[in-house]
């Protein structure tokens, strides 16, 4: 405090005809805080347009600054990620409708356009028709439209949870119907069955995108689709974010009874988001379609719908921007965890970067860090002593390929223990009562405060890299999922408003 | 309609064997749904990892029978083996559940409503895919059949109605368990506390129950009658994989759902329900759209009667 005299202001304590709930209600929204909070005022005070220009321009020239396929067929994946996390967004972020159908709409509208533009059967015959892109493209969006209605006009009667597990229904009756869908025999009513979908191995060969007389080829040209739709979708929804309609929305979220009570057409609004929703799923899969030359069943699954969800808490329900960060982050991340290499570098960037973010002050930063590498090195050495195999693996640098070597390689065998691969596969055990002991940990570290929770940080972090280097890291097609379920319940745990969300003002 | 189904309508031998294989699938459904419903009472809360317990249940009831030598070189007899792995199910699954709720849900008590949701779904995920990783996606066996030469699937027969001890056990130890947890309800104490909470929880607190017990100590009960029903699956149906609990859980939440969600008894009788139903469309109808019809039938019961056949009308209090 500053020695200047104390200015009168108003007197402590409740006053008169102020409401100290609704002045106080500033407190209680706050900021990020840690390190993303210079990044969010920043983004706050651009303009949106500004934001949008530079994303779409950045993303839009990638294809210039690499000829490096594999990237720009990453690029164009995370856009498609990110049209469905928009989309998700307006029913979640807005209008704060759980709806767990959201992938049927995406698989839906691919299943439609896959039809529509000459997708075969696994014996060659085109299922129904070939018409062009320009036909296509409008009627699968219509049909997709339609279908959020159709599912959304029943359930308006139902409240937030009864509306998740009916559109999950649906995800399952959709998924269960495109699986086994080459037998299709009107449910037992008919002899004959016939194949309506190809079955599990889905439509193939679908034609690509024809746009004014080019075929779209590869993954570059469904990038720029990706991104033209994206501009367009996103203008209209930052229009619509702030139209009637889109304080309607919000209004729902916060509070359906109140939003009734004011004589909201609060069913006619649900409808709505699903519906908008829907129609942007039902782009992204028409594109989906066309992209991969086909249409699968196992894509539109529980864990691509987990995986929206992620991306779209992640970067904070209800904030556009936010949304599409989460989506490229989580999706670069999940592709990152696909190359151990890269994984390594992510993981330990994320962890030091995370402490310094998250630590203070820095004496206490320094003394963490510093107390991590004693902790590491002396097991190490002890180890080293009484169990010398349990430091002797190699690292895992892929897939069944180890290595040595490197500056990183180096400090880890000085610092973590490395069984692994100094024991067959079917003998290592120690892995995995590695794992469930750092799930303890971890959840201990919650429970705990003060000086204990300090004790108990050094060695869950250096438990989560042994963990990571023995386990997480060969067995990523296990490990990309159980990332997206730890997202969800940590974020949600810490900060359900994501990473660029404002927190909800606590209704009492 | 074909010809098979024509013979089929009128065999009663067949309809009994698909009758008495759903009320056994259905008592499984039933338990697992106690599980769903009693958590929905308490909290208001719909518990997506619960059909993932009963998964873990399963493994953990597995680890315990293939550790006592069953099938084949079984170190106790069959009856105290049974019991041993009923309870080693019952009792992990319950912590299970316990841990669950004290650091997934408890944190987001007064969180708007989405996010202890999502929350579970992250949950249910994590649990599937940790099963993944630590016994691996391939699906392992009880192998009941080998237990004892079989005799678990010896039928007894009265007239054209045939059931097997297997599916015999499953029935009554799922009633015993419903019986039981009924008198807990009613007749103790603690019974009456979470009674108390699911009426109104902040009334409860200040009558001086201590919610944060109540709720702990519901979800250790519905997390260990979903272990149960993960060793019923096991003994009755062999396979178990880390993915079997989402259908399950799915059918079991409906089965909640149609018996009146927060209602006990209705849960009972939306299980039974629910497994009848299923087993007669696999049978009559179609296995391989089995799932497309049992969902489109809910979907339907669930628009013209949300609050089930046994559930009262909810009133919104402001």
């Amino acid at each position: 405090m500053s020695a200047e005299a104390p200015t009168p202001g108003p007197p402590a304590g409740p006053q008169i005809g102020v409401d100290e709930w609704v002045r106080r209600s500033g407190e209680r929204i706050g900021g990020p805080g840690g390190l993303l909070a210079p990044v969010v005022r920043v983004a706050g005070k651009t303009p949106q347009i500004l934001l949008l220009a530079v994303f779409v321009a950045g993303a839009a020239l990638i294809p210039f600054l690499t000829s490096n396929g594999y990237i720009i067929g990453v690029a164009a994946d995370t856009m498609l990620y990110v049209l469905l996390a928009v989309g998700l967004n307006v029913a979640v972020g807005w209008a704060g409708l759980l709806d767990l159908g959201y992938i049927a709409f995406y698989g839906f509208a691919a299943y439609l356009y896959a039809a529509l533009s000459a997708g075969h059967l696994p014996d060659g015959t085109v299922l129904l028709a070939r018409w062009a892109t320009w036909q296509t493209v409008p009627v699968v969006i219509a049909a997709t439209v339609v279908l959020g209605f159709l599912l959304a006009l029943p359930s308006r009667r139902l409240r937030g949870d009864y509306l998740a597990i009916v559109t999950l229904f649906f995800l399952e009756i959709f998924n269960n119907f495109t699986t086994n869908g080459s037998q299709w025999n009107w449910l037992g009513f008919s002899g004959t069955t016939h194949n309506v979908t190809g079955g599990a191995s889905g439509l193939i060969q679908t034609d690509p995108w024809r746009v004014f007389g080019h075929h779209l080829n590869d993954a570059r040209d469904y990038l720029w689709v990706a991104l033209a739709g994206f501009t367009v979708i996103v203008l209209a929804l930052a229009f619509v974010n702030r139209s009637r309609t889109g304080r309607a929305w919000r209004a729902l979220r916060d509070d359906p009874l109140a939003a009734e009570l004011m004589g909201m057409p609060v069913k006619w609004l649900s409808l709505l988001a699903i519906a908008v929703g829907a129609g942007i799923a039902g782009f992204a899969g028409a594109i989906n379609g066309a992209y991969y030359q086909g249409v699968f069943p196992q894509t539109y699954s529980f864990q691509l719908l987990i995986t929206v969800y992620a991306m779209v808490i992640l970067g904070g329900a209800g904030s556009l921007g936010g949304v599409v960060f989460g989506a490229v982050v989580v999706n670069v991340m999940l592709e990152a965890l696909t190359h151990p290499a890269d994984a390594r570098w992510v993981f330990y960037a994320g962890l030091i970067l995370g402490l310094v973010a998250k630590i203070r002050p820095w004496r206490l930063l320094g003394a963490l860090l510093a107390g991590l590498v004693a902790f590491g090195v002396v097991v190490n050495e002890i180890a080293r002593a009484v169990w010398p195999r349990g430091v002797g693996g190699p690292l895992a640098t892929g897939q069944n390929t180890f290595s040595q070597h490197g500056f990183l390689a180096g400090a880890l065998h000085h610092w973590l223990l490395l069984p692994a691969h100094t024991y067959t596969d079917s003998n290592f055990r120690i892995g995995n009562y590695a794992f469930v002991l750092l799930v303890a940990l971890v959840l201990a570290l919650t429970a705990t405060h003060g000086w204990r929770r300090w004790a108990l940080l050094v060695p869950t972090i250096w438990g989560a890299a042994f963990v990571w280097e023995n386990v997480l890291i060969e067995q990523n097609p296990t490990t990309r999922p159980l990332f997206l379920g730890v997202i969800l319940i940590v974020l949600m745990a810490t900060r359900p408003a994501g990473l660029f969300g404002t927190n909800r003002v606590e209704i009492v | 309609m074909n010809g098979v189904l024509a013979f089929q309508l009128y065999d009663w031998h067949y309809f009994f064997a698909q009758l008495v294989a759903g009320l056994t699938l259905g008592s499984l459904y039933a338990l697992i749904a106690l599980g769903y419903t009693m958590v929905y009472g308490v909290l208001k809360l719909l518990n997506f990892a619960h059909g993932d317990v009963y998964m873990v249940g399963s493994y953990i009831g597995w680890f315990v029978f293939t550790g006592l030598g069953a099938p084949l070189a079984a170190k106790v007899p069959i009856v105290p083996l049974l019991i041993l792995v009923f309870a080693a199910a019952m009792a992990g699954c319950g912590a299970l559940g316990v841990v669950i709720e004290r650091f997934a849900y408890r944190p987001l008590r007064r969180a708007p409503r989405i996010a202890p949701l999502i929350s579970a779904l992250g949950v249910s995920f994590f649990l599937e895919q940790t099963a993944v990783l630590l016994w691996g996606a391939d699906p392992r066996s009880y192998d009941t059949y080998d237990l004892h030469n079989g005799e678990l699937f010896n039928q007894i027969t009265i007239g054209s109605f045939t059931i097997a001890y297997a599916q015999v056990l499953v029935i009554v130890s799922a009633l015993f368990l419903m019986v039981a947890l009924s008198l807990f309800v009613w007749r103790t104490r603690t019974g009456k506390a979470m009674r108390a909470v699911s009426y109104d929880p902040e009334a409860a607190s200040m009558m001086g129950i201590d919610i944060d017990r109540v709720i702990s100590i519901t979800f250790l009960i519905g997390s260990a009658l979903a272990g149960a029903a993960g060793v019923m699956w096991g003994v009755a149906y062999q396979n178990l994989n880390p993915y079997m609990g989402f259908g399950a859980g799915l059918k079991a939440f409906t089965a909640a759902v149609v018996g009146g969600i927060g209602n006990i008894g209705g849960a009972m009788l939306g299980g039974l329900l629910i497994g009848v139903a299923e087993t007669l469309t696999t049978g009559y109808l179609s296995s391989a759209f089995q799932d497309l019809i049992v969902f489109s039938v809910l979907i339907v019961f669930m628009l013209v009667r949300p609050t089930g056949i046994r559930g009262t009308p909810i009133l919104q209090k402001v």
